[in-house]
């Protein structure tokens, strides 16, 4: 069999968007082989109406491994249960998300298989005649980009960030099968335990998978002007970013942070202010689709990634375009 | 508790400066340090030992000149450092990599704890640290960002997930790759440093680990690189002064009409 597969991924029972954002990377390379794309999920209680999703938004097949077991994401379960699947069915090439499961799973799948892992592609591509999977990726903070192949051994397997690509439209007339696959007990591993789950950190929120990211740097001088940014983000369904500076500063918790040391992030916008642009907080912002920049330094390195930027005091330039953009949505309704 | 550390040496891109022609990296002058993201796992390993009580072993898969990083982690509190080093490691990827680190993990000996970083700033990949773990068969966690307890025979840990903190808990000997929250890595110290230049740091060649020559170096690796590009980083966007009533006036005025084109707004 030489399908393509995606892995998808659920959080209590609902899949997250990145599920269908693979099956559009997927989709794409299925047609070019000409060949099905399937999609992978392990889980708990997720409903047939859930997993059909997954065949309207492009998916031929859906395996499905359900068991309470399953219901938390344990690598050392899910790495054997995958890795059996692949010794079943061996698949052409398997896409993951690059999230904090997917980067941990792959990895790991990737040593038991004995094949080839690349890690945050940005393009995906079938070579003519040999079928071989080009990966894309960044690399050294985004200032090279390697083209990687895995020749000699099957399945290829890539991850992809979440937002790097759209999800396609539901389409209600696709048909595909629904596969639920038994969870073998010698594939448990119950070494490791999940005790708890903290959710207490205030605004806690996932910016790598954010369509719109409002971050703040140094030159937010104070952690009370955040507001202003909040403000800003509001018009835009957005969330908090932060540079390393301000984090180390205690203005924003680390799970804000953007860059080498935090996340790296690929909204359609990214909007920053206050961030002169090391190298590695670029590194962290290269993906995104659009960036607007707001700083004081006109010679500031944020200036040279930025699409749009406003060279200027920050405290002066934000309070008017919130106003603006408040005033924008009323003349829009 | 016995802990060991596997670090990278990387180019230092803190004060690298973008060429403005080009749009690339100046890479000059660039020195090498300890990958900034191992250096939380190091004082996570110094910590526990502390605490505990054991030793912490740092090693490396690398050229001579990493050495040099091994000592900088002796002169911040590790106990010992070795060296991993052989041509024929050249070209390997993650997979190969985790198979050697691992081979000489098991050469080490005796250990509760392995702590890695999340991954490393020049391959950015964070794919060593699972396969490493997957390699030795021991429990993993990654992205952990706080150590809650340790007993005898077992860690708890929480580590850091798309919307909370998943809270686990797993028997040792373990795997952990760390992120910056962990800790706030000390600076090395005058008495460090004088025992970091006296510390012999062996070597260990892949006939040393007996390792499995087809699993090695650019052979032993399954991903091949076929092509790299350098990619102009600059977008040449429109940039507007702000000064004045007016001009921040005009300067919003044209950010608006962007996100409009853009449909952003």
């Amino acid at each position: 069999m030489s399908y393509i597969w995606t892995i998808a991924e659920q959080s209590k029972g609902k899949l997250r968007d990145v599920s269908f954002e693979l099956l559009s990377r997927g989709r794409k390379l299925a047609d070019k082989m000409d060949t099905k794309l399937c999609s992978v999920l392990l889980g708990n209680n997720v409903t047939d109406e859930t997993l059909q999703e997954l065949i309207y938004r492009g998916a031929d097949e859906v395996y499905y491994i359900e068991d309470a077991r399953l219901e938390n994401f344990i690598v050392e379960t899910y790495s054997k249960v995958l890795s059996d699947l692949i010794k079943e069915y061996h698949p052409h090439s398997i896409l993951a998300a690059a999230t904090s499961s997917g980067r941990t799973l792959m990895p790991h799948v990737a040593i038991h298989v004995k094949t080839g892992l690349t890690a945050d592609c940005t393009e995906l591509d079938i070579e003519e005649g040999t079928n071989n999977l080009l990966q894309t990726r960044p690399a050294i903070g985004g200032n090279i980009m390697a083209t990687i192949k895995t020749p000699d051994h099957r399945p290829q397997m890539a991850t992809v960030r979440p937002k790097s690509s759209r999800p396609l439209p539901l389409d209600k007339s696709r048909v595909g099968k629904i596969i639920r696959v038994a969870l073998k007990d010698e594939l448990v591993d119950s070494r490791v335990k999940m005790v708890g789950f903290r959710k207490d950190v205030e605004e806690f929120v996932n910016i790598e998978e954010a369509e719109v990211v409002v971050s703040g740097g140094k030159g937010m001088k104070k952690q009370e002007n955040f507001v202003l940014l909040r403000d800003l983000a509001k018009h835009f369904d957005g969330v908090l970013g932060a540079s390393r500076d301000a984090v180390d500063r205690g203005w924003l918790p680390y799970p804000h942070q953007v860059g080498l040391s935090g996340k790296t992030v690929s909204p359609k916008l990214y909007i920053c202010a206050g961030i002169s642009g090391s190298i590695q907080h670029l590194a962290g912002i290269k993906t995104s689709e659009y960036i607007v920049a707001i700083n004081q330094d006109p010679d500031a390195n944020i200036f040279q990634l930025a699409d749009f930027g406003i060279v200027g005091n920050l405290f002066e330039v934000i309070p008017k375009l919130n106003a603006r953009l408040e005033a924008y949505k009323k003349e829009a309704k | 508790m016995n802990i060991i550390i596997p670090i990278k040496q990387v180019p230092e891109t803190s004060n690298v400066k973008m060429d403005k022609e080009t749009g690339t990296m100046i890479r000059e002058g660039v020195v090498s340090v300890i990958n900034p993201l191992d250096l939380y796992a190091i004082e996570a390993g110094i910590q526990l030992k502390e605490q505990f009580g054991g030793k912490v072993t740092v090693f490396t898969m690398g050229p001579q000149a990493a050495t040099k990083a091994l000592k900088e982690a002796i002169a911040m509190g590790c106990d010992e450092g070795i060296l991993i080093s052989d041509r024929k490691f050249a070209g390997a990827d993650t997979w190969a990599t985790s198979y050697t680190l691992s081979e000489a993990i098991k050469h080490i000996g005796e250990y509760d704890l392995v702590i890695a970083g999340e991954r490393a700033t020049d391959g950015d990949t964070g794919q060593v640290g699972p396969g490493i773990a997957a390699w030795l068969d021991i429990p993993l966690a990654t992205y952990v960002s706080k150590i809650d307890e340790v007993t005898k025979d077992s860690i708890t840990v929480e580590r850091l997930v798309e919307d909370g903190y998943q809270i686990l808990q797993m028997p040792l000997p373990a795997l952990l790759t760390v992120i910056k929250e962990i800790s706030n890595p000390r600076l090395p110290t005058l008495r460090g440093k004088k025992k970091a230049r006296v510390s012999e740091v062996p070597v260990m060649s892949a006939e040393d680990l007996k390792l499995e020559e087809s699993y090695i170096g650019l052979k032993g690796s399954p991903t091949k690189v076929v092509k790299i590009g350098y990619p102009k980083v600059t977008r040449g966007g429109k940039i507007v002064k702000a000064a004045g009533d007016e001009g921040v006036n005009e300067a919003v005025e044209g950010l608006i009409k962007f996100l409009e084109a853009k449909e952003l707004i």
